[in-house]
C-alpha cells in the first residue's frame, strides 16, 4: 500500500486528533475500476496535446476529437459514480499514487489522486457541463478559423480542472489550479486581435497571481507546520497545530479562493473576462473554474473547522461579494456582464455556506452544482441570443426576442426561474437551504443573503424583460433567428437539469453523500417550521421581481441608457468602482513606488557609481601630473621617501 | 670613528643636493658617484668599528656596481647628447604623462 496512511484507525475514523467530528481523509488504495481514475484527466489532456501539436492537420476533425475526449471522460465519470454508489459509505474514498513526484531525503510528495464523494460530484459537473459546452461550441465557433485551437484549450481546461478536483495533495491541487488559470487566460484572450480581450486576459491572469500567491504560501506553511501537504496527512494532524497557524493558513487559502472565485477584493477580473467567447464564459467563468475557491474551502474543512476566525472572514467576504455582484447585475446593460455579476453573487452564496462550517458545506456544493446547471444554461442562452443578433451584447438593442428564438427563450426562462428560486426549481432548494442555514447560524449573514435573493429576483427579471419582452430595439440589420441544433441541444439538457437539479436534496441525499468528507452537523432545533423560511424567501424574491416589472416592464425601454440616474446606479454601472479602487489602492501606489525606485536607481545608485568613477578619474588626472618626466623630481621623491622611512625608524627606535 | 661617519654623511648630503639641484647630466652623474663613495666610506668605517670584513666586502660590491654603472650611464648620456645637443637632464623629460 503506497498511499500515505496516517490515521491508523481506518477510513472514516472521526479524527483521533483532528478535532471533534471533523473527518480525516484516509482513502483506500484504489482497485478495479477506480484505478482507472487517472484516465479522467488523461483523456482530455491527450486531446489537448494532439490538437495543439497536430496543428492544421487536425483542423478538419479537431472539434470532434475534443468533444469526444470530453464525453469519454464524462462516461468514465458516470461509471465510477455508479460503482461508488454501490459501495458502503466507508469504502467510497479511493486514493491512487501514480508516482513519487518530489523526493528529497526523507521528504516525499507523491502524485496522488483522490476520488471521494466530493470529487466525483465535481467530476460529473465538470465533464458533464463541459461536454455539453464542447457540443455547443461546435456550432458557436463554426465560423471561426481557429476553432481547432479553441477546442484544444477547452480540453486543456477540462484536464486541468479535473486535476484540481482529483488531486490528493494540495500541491497536486495547485498544479490543476495553475492549469485552469492558464486555460482561462488563453480562452479569455482567445480573440487576441481585440485589444480589450488581450487586456482582459492579462488582467485576469495578474489578479489571479495575487490569489495564487496566497495559496502557495498556505501550502508552504503546511509543509513547515505538518511536514506534508497531502489531504490525508494534513487532515490527520490539523487539530494539533496552534490556532494562529491554522488561522493564517485558512486566511491564505481564502486569499487563493478569492482570486479564483472572483470574491471581493479580487473580483475585478471576472467582468472583464466576459471578453472571451461565450462558451468559455459559461464553462470557466460560471459553471466550473470560478467555483474552485468554494471547492478549496470545502476540501480544506479540516483547516477551517479549527480556525473560527478564518471562517468568519470567509462569511464576511461572501456577504460583501453576494451583495456587490448583485448590485452590479442590476445596472449593467451588457447581458454577459449582468450574468457575470450574478455569478459573483451566486458564488458569494456558496462561499457563505462554506464559511458556515459543517452545517453549510453540503449546501455550498449543492448550490454549486445547481448553479453550474442554470448559469451555464443562461450563459449559453445569452450566447445563442448573441449568435442570432450579430454578436450584439447590449440589452438595449434586444427586446421582444421570445418569438424569434423560442427554444432559447424557453430554456433561458427555465434557468431564470431556477436562479431566482421559483418554488420547486433547483435554485429554490439550494438557495433556500443556504439562507436558512445562514439565518440560523449567523443572522447578520442570513439577512444579507435574504436581501441578495431579492436583488437577484430584480436583476434577473430585468434581464429577462429587456431581452425577451418589451419593445423591439434591434439594430437595423438584425435578423434574429434560432440557433442550430448543436447549440440548442445543450440548452435543452441544461434547462432540464436546472429544473430537476433539486432532486439531489431529496431526503437530504447530498448531505449524507458528502458526510464522509465534510462531516455531519448536529440537527438544529428549528424555531419555526422550514416552510416559514421558504415562504419568507419567496416573498422577498417576489418583491424583487415585482419591482422589476414595475420599473422596467411597464413602459418602453429607451435605446440609450438614461443619464439622470441615482449615484448608486452610476456606481453600479462602473462595477462599484472596483477598478478605481484597485487603481487607487494598488496600481497607483505601485506605480509611485516603481517610479520612486526608478528615480532612486537613476539618481542615487547611478549617482554613487558614476560619481565615484568621476571622482577617481579626476583625482587620477591630477595625480598623473606628478609623472612629469624630470628625473630630478623622481629623485626628490625617492629622497623624501627615504627621509620618511628613516624618520619613522628613528621615532620607533627612540620611543 | 664618528668623524668618518660625519664626513660620510656630509659627502652624501652634498651628493644628494647635487643630484637634485644641478642640471648638467655629467655633474648629476658625478654627484651620484659621490653618494656611492660616501656610502662606501660609511661601510668601511663600520667594518673597522665592528672588526669584521663584511662592510669592506660590501664596499667592493658597490665599487663594482659603480664601475658598471658608469659604463652604461656615460653611454646613455653620450647618446642623449648626440641626439639632443644638450647634456641637461631637464631636457630629457619626454617620458611623462
Amino acid at each position: 500500500m503506497s498511499f500515505v496512511s496516517v490515521a491508523a484507525a481506518g477510513p472514516l475514523s472521526m479524527a483521533a486528533s483532528g478535532g471533534e467530528g471533523i473527518p480525516v481523509v484516509d482513502p483506500l488504495q484504489a482497485t478495479g475500476a477506480f484505478s482507472l481514475m487517472w484516465l479522467l484527466i488523461a483523456l482530455p489532456l491527450a486531446g489537448a496535446v494532439v490538437l495543439l501539436l497536430g496543428g492544421r492537420a487536425t483542423d478538419k476533425w479537431g472539434h470532434l476529437l475534443g468533444t469526444a475526449t470530453s464525453f469519454a471522460s464524462f462516461g468514465l465519470g458516470i461509471y465510477l459514480f455508479v460503482e461508488m454508489l454501490g459501495l458502503s459509505e466507508e469504502e467510497r474514498q479511493h486514493g491512487l499514487r501514480l508516482f513519487d513526484w518530489i523526493t528529497a531525503g526523507s521528504f516525499t510528495v507523491g502524485f496522488d489522486l483522490l476520488l471521494d464523494p466530493l470529487s466525483i460530484l465535481f467530476v460529473l459537473l465538470i465533464t458533464g457541463v463541459g461536454s455539453l459546452i464542447h457540443l455547443y461550441s461546435i456550432g458557436y465557433m463554426a465560423h471561426d478559423d481557429r476553432r481547432r485551437r479553441f477546442f484544444a484549450y477547452l480540453n486543456l481546461f477540462v484536464a486541468a480542472m479535473l486535476m484540481l478536483v482529483l488531486a490528493g495533495d494540495f500541491l497536486g491541487l495547485f498544479l490543476g489550479w495553475e492549469g485552469v488559470g492558464l486555460a482561462s487566460y488563453l480562452l479569455i484572450g482567445f480573440w487576441q486581435h481585440k485589444p480589450s480581450a488581450a487586456a482582459a486576459a492579462k488582467k485576469a491572469f495578474v489578479i489571479n497571481r495575487v490569489g495564487d500567491m496566497g495559496l502557495s504560501l498556505a501550502i508552504m506553511l503546511m509543509f513547515v507546520t505538518f511536514g506534508t501537504s497531502s489531504f490525508a496527512g494534513v487532515s490527520a494532524v490539523a487539530g494539533e497545530a496552534s490556532e494562529a497557524t491554522l488561522t493564517t493558513i485558512g486566511l491564505l487559502l481564502l486569499l487563493g479562493a478569492c482570486g479564483k472565485s472572483a470574491q471581493v477584493p479580487l473580483q475585478a477580473w471576472l467582468l472583464d473576462a466576459m471578453e472571451g467567447p461565450t462558451p468559455v464564459s459559461a464553462l470557466i467563468h460560471a459553471a466550473t473554474m470560478v467555483t474552485a475557491g468554494v471547492y478549496l474551502v470545502v476540501r480544506a474543512n479540516f483547516i477551517f473547522e479549527n480556525a473560527p476566525i478564518a471562517q468568519t472572514v470567509v462569511v464576511v467576504v461572501a456577504c460583501v461579494t453576494l451583495i456587490w455582484g448583485a448590485v452590479i447585475g442590476c445596472a449593467r446593460d451588457d447581458i454577459k456582464k449582468v450574468l457575470a455579476g450574478s455569478t459573483m453573487s451566486q458564488i458569494g452564496y456558496m462561499m457563505l455556506a462554506a464559511g458556515l462550517g459543517t452545517a453549510g458545506y453540503a449546501y455550498a456544493i449543492f448550490h454549486l452544482i445547481t448553479h453550474g446547471f442554470f448559469k451555464a444554461n443562461m450563459f449559453l442562452g445569452a450566447g445563442s441570443v448573441m449568435h442570432g443578433m450579430d454578436d450584439e451584447v447590449d440589452m438595449r438593442r434586444y427586446g421582444a426576442l421570445s418569438r424569434a428564438m423560442p427554444i432559447t427563450f424557453v430554456t433561458f426562462g427555465l434557468g431564470y426561474l431556477a436562479i431566482i428560486g421559483f418554488p420547486f426549481f433547483s435554485g429554490f432548494f439550494s438557495k433556500d437551504r443556504i439562507i436558512e442555514t445562514a439565518l440560523l447560524e449567523n443572522p447578520v449573514a442570513g439577512v444579507a443573503a435574504l436581501i441578495g435573493a431579492g436583488v437577484t429576483g430584480f436583476y434577473m427579471t430585468r434581464l429577462m424583460l429587456m431581452t425577451y419582452f418589451t419593445n423591439k430595439r434591434w439594430a437595423e440589420k438584425a435578423h434574429p433567428h434560432e440557433s442550430p441544433a448543436t447549440m440548442t441541444t445543450p440548452l435543452v439538457v441544461l434547462a432540464a437539469l436546472s429544473v430537476f437539479g433539486g432532486v439531489l436534496i431529496l431526503s437530504d441525499w447530498i448531505k449524507y453523500w458528502l458526510a464522509p468528507v465534510v462531516g455531519e452537523a448536529e440537527e438544529h432545533s428549528m424555531p419555526v417550521p422550514p416552510i416559514v423560511f421558504s415562504i419568507v424567501i419567496t416573498v422577498v424574491v417576489a418583491i424583487g421581481v415585482a419591482l422589476a416589472f414595475f420599473l422596467v416592464g411597464r413602459r418602453d425601454v429607451p435605446r440609450e441608457a438614461p443619464t439622470d440616474v441615482s449615484p448608486l446606479t452610476r456606481a453600479a454601472r462602473a462595477d462599484l468602482y472596483g477598478d478605481a479602487i484597485n487603481e487607487g489602492l494598488v496600481v497607483g501606489p505601485g506605480r509611485v513606488l516603481v517610479e520612486g525606485v526608478t528615480l532612486t536607481d537613476a539618481k542615487v545608485v547611478d549617482g554613487l557609481v558614476e560619481g565615484g568613477s568621476y571622482g577617481i578619474g579626476g583625482l587620477s588626472g591630477r595625480l598623473r601630473r606628478l609623472q612629469n618626466g624630470f628625473v630630478r623630481s623622481y629623485a626628490a621623491a625617492v629622497l623624501l621617501g627615504v627621509l620618511v622611512v628613516v624618520g619613522v625608524l628613528l621615532v620607533v627606535a627612540l620611543a | 670613528m664618528t668623524p668618518y661617519i660625519v664626513l660620510s654623511a656630509i659627502l652624501f648630503a652634498i651628493g644628494a643636493a647635487g643630484v637634485l639641484i644641478r642640471r648638467n647630466a655629467i655633474v648629476v652623474f658625478m654627484c651620484v658617484e659621490l653618494m656611492l663613495n660616501a656610502s662606501n666610506l660609511a661601510l668601511v668605517s663600520f667594518a673597522r668599528q665592528n672588526g669584521n670584513l663584511e662592510g669592506q666586502v660590501a664596499a667592493f660590491f658597490v665599487m663594482v656596481v659603480a664601475a658598471a654603472e658608469v659604463v652604461v650611464g656615460l653611454a646613455i648620456i653620450m647618446t642623449i647628447f648626440r641626439t639632443r645637443r644638450s647634456a641637461s637632464v631637464d631636457d630629457a623629460s619626454l617620458l611623462k604623462y
